[in-house]
């Protein structure tokens, strides 16, 4: 068992974890559950990669810029110096015609040294970049003599100023400007450079510059510039060797260009800025600095060149320009690319914690889903293991308790027969306490449905009563029920359930109440309500007196708006201007408002709340002075919230406790209260109706419970105070019949015996809780009848009573009726009846049946027994047939029997009377009834078909049996009477 | 206060007997006919059902020992039974035999016996319950 229910359990709770796993499914997350950190580091490099880029872009702009205004200096630089360069030359040019013109084409020469000298001092303005110009004569070795003779001195070299070795020819400075004068008669060939230099020049006819050298005299860095000058004009296409014999001199002067390219970068703006230099790269592979320094400084990454041409195209030049300083670096790109890191890395950083935070609540919420998930199924796993436990408890306990019965019923010692009769107790409050638990078991795991069956709900109540009347008598406690007359007779519902939840109120009520009474009302919901309120109003104009005598018993009750006060409103149903139920619209819903007042002991203020919690009683003496489970309540709870109301209490210390529930049952529509169904009213005795009572009763409660079973019985019931009252009424308002109430009986001076009571006078009966023997005897001196009427009241048993009291009386009211048991006994009295049944079983309650109601029954046990006993002519009034025999059915049997019957009625008609004729007249059809269990096999055409005149269900009920009867046996007199 | 024992003891018994089911008001009916006239109808007819249910069940008995089971023959004799079960109202028993009919209708032999080792039981408990309540009362 244990392994089959562990098992049963897990795959319970299985079933549940892959629900809930199923609706979790549906949540999909989009956060990264992992690697989070991973992923914030990407995010920090791609977006690193991206602000580098945009510093990037911003970046370049700006090197552009200042790319471009290198290059526009530079280039500017370059022109300037190209121009004022090729203006010297130009001049020097004009020099060189100059001295052509006036020094050889005129003859003699119109130019010397003074007047070159002054001319060209006072032109020195056009030749800025010139620091002197300075013409030689080509002189040849063998003109040497001639010409230093001429000139008064010899020809020097120029690296010593020496007198020139002998040479082919010489070049020797005649005309030279003041600032070069020291250049006089020196021989321009002696020097390396300008000896080439001339060649170049003379063969050329052009202006040659030389490559930069230190130039002599200064330490400046120069070149010199050549240009020579023919004897005569020369054709333009004149050869190499027409040009060198045309060669008259040279004309040459020297630009000291460092000196030159400073003052020329001076005039202009941004000189700081930058760094000039000026090559000659002739030869390529070893560029000779002609400006500049050798160092390298300033910003090495950015730099420019521009050509130079200063009209040789021998020599190529070029300028290269670069910043003195870095360029600056572009804050505004920097701030630019990190501020917006710096947001991306934040927002991303953001993100970051956000999954962080995200997972987490996700993990926690995961883990309650689980842990949630868990404590259901264990909850489920606890309702059912209780379940199953208390159902595998009870199969045993039953065996226990039937074991018990029996030992009882064997020959024990009184040791033995208590020992055996508190083992008997013990197992019953056990099995109780196990279905107790089931139930909330039940509840709690949702299994327990309540049917909707038709019931009534004053005979439940009043089985209830009966249950505890016992126990109340044996307390002395006034047990007493009353419902409302609005209540309908049969309503729909569970009346199981119902009965548990009254049994279980009554039953608290009955343990916790020692003296005084306990109540149950039914009222219905609307109609109590509205009581309620008007109750309200007029309480609040103050209460006249004390809530004494005006409830049950005469003692305070909890609730105390529930008093007669109150009551008087809620039975009085006539004069109660009641409109709720009609305005409320919905017939098919009967409210009950049902409470249970008692008495006892009361609830505990602290204990109040905790009254319908399971397995809680009051405190812990509670249950050993009583006993119980204290489960009760919380069954009764559910019960009550499954029908669709709700329970509520209102309890005071030592004074007593009102429980008051609210239950929702269906209207039973009267259509479908047929006859089979009449069986749920009570069986009660209608021979009372029209009769009068009177009730002697000083509290008017007591009184209108009395009132409302009588009532039930049709008993019109006038209530009075005292004894003398009720019995001074004579005449055709003399009641039938006068309860007394003992207490009323006992107190006073009502105690007179009752006058002997002549044939006319009415009953006298006592109610009472409980009595004496001695009071017994007494009352019946005073002149009550023997029978009393224990309290708790219940109408059957009111009835009985009143038949026993009224005796005879019964069978002759029984006649008014149109049914009922006492009919069916007018008709079947005296009556022969034939009873056919194989089972013994069902002839013999058949037959006892029938002789209940007064027949005269004789059996057979198959069908051909019957056929002897009905040969013609037979006493029988009837016979009521089993279908389903063996050998001969009952069809079978009818029919043989209608043969004979025809047979016979066909030999009278036809005036054979001779064999018969004083007997009778009539036909002979004796009436068949069948009986059987199973009313759907047996349809009535069935039976017609085979002859029968009806068919009655079996076993009889009376209803049935009844109508099937009066169908033949009413419009006959009875012939035995 | 003895006979008020007894009496209470008699009452819980038959209360009981219907609370749990084996019982139903056709007992009551068959208690509302016994009168000074015949004061021991109800044991009478108890005592008469279970000497005809003892015959019926050893009938049973046997056919169902006899193979291929004649249904026909099951379904009778437990239509005899179900009638006696319900004239004197034993609900359980009745119960049962309708379970056993059904399964003769559907011809299953297995759930024949089983219904029928049902029915079985449940007689021998009423039995075993009335005899209780019988001795009590008397």
């Amino acid at each position: 068992m244990g392994l089959k229910m562990q098992g049963h359990h897990h795959l319970v709770a299985v079933s549940l974890n892959e629900q809930q796993l199923g609706a979790k499914r549906k949540y999909t997350s989009y956060v990264p559950r992992t690697n989070q950190g991973k992923y914030l580091v990407l995010w920090i490099i791609v977006f690193g990669f991206a602000a580098i880029h945009v510093y990037r872009c911003i970046d370049e702009g700006h090197q552009q810029r200042i790319q471009e205004g290198l290059v526009s200096m530079c280039d500017q630089r370059a022109r300037m110096l190209q121009d004022q360069f090729s203006v010297c030359v130009n001049h020097v040019h004009a020099l060189a015609v100059l001295v052509s013109t006036f020094h050889y084409y005129k003859n003699p020469s119109v130019i010397d040294q003074d007047t070159f000298a002054e001319y060209t001092a006072r032109t020195a303005f056009e030749r800025p970049l010139l620091s002197g110009v300075a013409y030689a004569q080509r002189v040849m070795n063998s003109e040497r003599e001639d010409f230093e003779s001429q000139h008064g001195g010899t020809i020097r070299t120029m690296a010593n100023k020496e007198p020139s070795p002998h040479r082919d020819e010489y070049a020797p400075v005649i005309f030279s400007q003041e600032t070069v004068s020291y250049l006089n008669l020196l021989d321009m060939m002696s020097g390396e450079e300008d000896r080439e230099n001339i060649l170049r020049a003379r063969s050329t006819g052009k202006a040659v510059l030389t490559s930069p050298f230190k130039l002599l005299g200064s330490h400046h860095l120069g070149v010199v510039l050549t240009i020579p000058v023919y004897k005569s004009k020369l054709p333009p296409n004149a050869s190499v060797r027409d040009r060198i014999e045309a060669t008259a001199g040279y004309l040459g002067g020297a630009f000291d260009v460092e000196s030159l390219v400073e003052n020329l970068l001076g005039q202009l703006a941004g000189n700081q800025e930058i760094i000039v230099k000026v090559y000659d790269v002739t030869n390529t592979s070893d560029p000779l600095i002609m400006y500049g320094r050798q160092t390298q400084e300033g910003d090495q990454t950015r730099i420019h060149v521009s050509r130079l041409d200063f009209g040789d195209p021998f020599r190529k030049h070029q300028m290269t320009c670069r910043y003195l300083h870095k360029a600056p670096i572009s804050w505004t790109a920097i701030t630019t690319a990190f501020l917006g890191y710096v947001i991306v890395f934040l927002a991303g950083y953001m993100f970051y914690t956000g999954a962080i935070h995200i997972v987490q609540v996700e993990d926690d919420f995961h883990t309650m889903q689980q842990l949630k998930v868990r404590a259901e199924a264990a909850d489920v796993a606890k309702s059912q293991f209780l379940a199953t436990v208390s159902h595998e408890i009870r199969t045993p306990m039953n065996g226990i308790l039937g074991m018990l019965a029996l030992l009882l019923d064997t020959d024990l010692s009184s040791t033995q027969r208590d020992y055996a009769q508190t083992a008997q107790a013990c197992g019953r409050a056990l099995i109780t306490l196990i279905n107790e638990v089931l139930d909330r078991a039940k509840i709690e795991a949702g299994k327990l449905e309540l049917e909707a069956v038709p019931f009534d709900l004053r005979s439940i109540l009043d089985d209830v009563l009966s249950l505890f009347s016992e126990k109340s008598r044996n307390k002395g406690i006034e047990l007493a029920v009353l419902v409302s007359d609005k209540v309908p007779q049969i309503v729909m519902g569970d009346s199981g359930r119902f009965r548990q939840v009254i049994t279980n109120l009554v039953g608290n009520s009955v343990k916790f109440t020692e003296q005084g009474h306990i109540f149950v009302q039914v009222h219905l919901a609307e109609h109590s309500k509205a009581v309620q309120d008007a109750i309200l109003e007029t309480c609040m104009n103050g209460r006249s007196n004390g809530p004494q005598s005006k409830t049950l018993s005469g003692r305070e009750a909890a609730d105390d708006r529930n008093h007669w006060d109150k009551f008087k409103h809620l039975i009085a149903d006539e004069e109660f201007p009641f409109q709720v139920l009609t305005s409320d619209g919905n017939f098919q819903d009967v409210n009950l408002m049902v409470s249970v007042e008692d008495t006892g002991i009361g609830i505990p203020l602290h204990a109040q709340e905790l009254v319908f919690m399971p397995f809680m009683q009051a405190d812990s003496s509670t249950s050993r002075h009583y006993g119980g489970t204290g489960i009760g309540l919380s069954i009764s709870k559910c019960l009550v919230e499954l029908m669709g109301g709700q329970i509520s209490f209102i309890s005071r210390p030592e004074i007593g406790s009102t429980f008051s529930f609210m239950a929702k049952f269906k209207r039973c529509e009267k259509n479908t209260v047929t006859d089979p169904k009449k069986s749920l009213y009570d069986d009660l005795p209608t021979s009372f109706k029209g009769m009068k009572a009177t009730v002697v009763d000083t509290k008017p409660v007591r009184a209108a419970v009395t009132r409302y079973h009588l009532k039930r019985l049709g008993v019109l019931v006038e209530i009075v105070n005292s004894i003398k009252t009720a019995v001074s009424v004579s005449g055709s308002g003399q009641p039938d019949m006068i309860l007394v109430e003992k207490d009323v009986w006992l107190s006073g001076d009502d105690l007179i015996p009752v006058s002997r009571p002549v044939s006319k006078s009415p009953k006298m009966i006592l109610l009472a809780t409980n009595i004496t023997g001695g009071e017994f005897d007494k009352a019946k001196a005073a002149g009550f009848s023997d029978t009393l009427i224990m309290k708790p009241l219940r109408a059957s048993m009111v009835a009985a009573c009143l038949q026993q009291v009224l005796g005879t009386r019964k069978v002759e009211q029984g006649k008014v009726m149109a049914n009922g048991s006492v009919y069916l006994r007018g008709l079947l009295c005296g009556r022969k009846i034939l009873v056919v049944d194989d089972n013994r079983v069902n002839r013999r309650v058949a037959a006892g049946a029938l002789k209940k109601f007064g027949a005269e029954v004789e059996c057979a046990d198959s069908g051909k027994a019957a056929l002897d006993l009905l040969q013609i002519p037979h006493g029988f009034d009837a016979c009521f047939m089993d279908i389903q025999m063996p050998e001969m059915d009952g069809f079978e049997a009818t029919r043989r029997i209608r043969k004979v019957e025809s047979m016979i009625n066909e030999q009278q008609t036809s005036g054979s009377m001779d064999v018969c004729c004083n007997i009778r007249t009539t036909e002979w059809h004796l009436p068949i009834l069948a009986m059987t269990a199973d009313v759907i096999q047996a349809t009535f055409e069935e039976c017609q078909k085979s002859g029968m005149d009806g068919y009655v269900s079996k076993p009889f009920q009376e209803e049935n049996l009844y109508q099937e009867v009066a169908k033949f046996f009413e419009s006959k007199p009875a012939t035995g009477s | 206060m003895e006979v008020n024992h007894t009496k209470s003891q008699i009452n819980f018994t038959r209360n009981s007997l219907f609370e749990q089911g084996y019982l139903d008001e056709q007992f009551t009916q068959l208690e509302d006919l016994q009168d000074d006239a015949n004061p021991n109808f109800v044991e009478e007819v108890v005592t008469l059902f279970f000497s005809d249910s003892t015959r019926l069940i050893r009938n049973v008995d046997t056919a169902l020992e006899n193979y291929p089971l004649d249904f026909c023959k099951l379904d009778d004799y437990m239509h005899q039974f179900m009638g006696s079960s319900s004239s004197i109202g034993a609900k359980k028993v009745k119960q049962e035999c309708t379970q056993f009919q059904e399964c003769c209708k559907a011809r299953n032999a297995e759930g024949c016996i089983r219904a029928f080792q049902r029915v079985k039981q449940e007689h021998a408990t009423l039995k075993r319950k009335l005899e209780t309540y019988f001795q009590v009362s008397l």
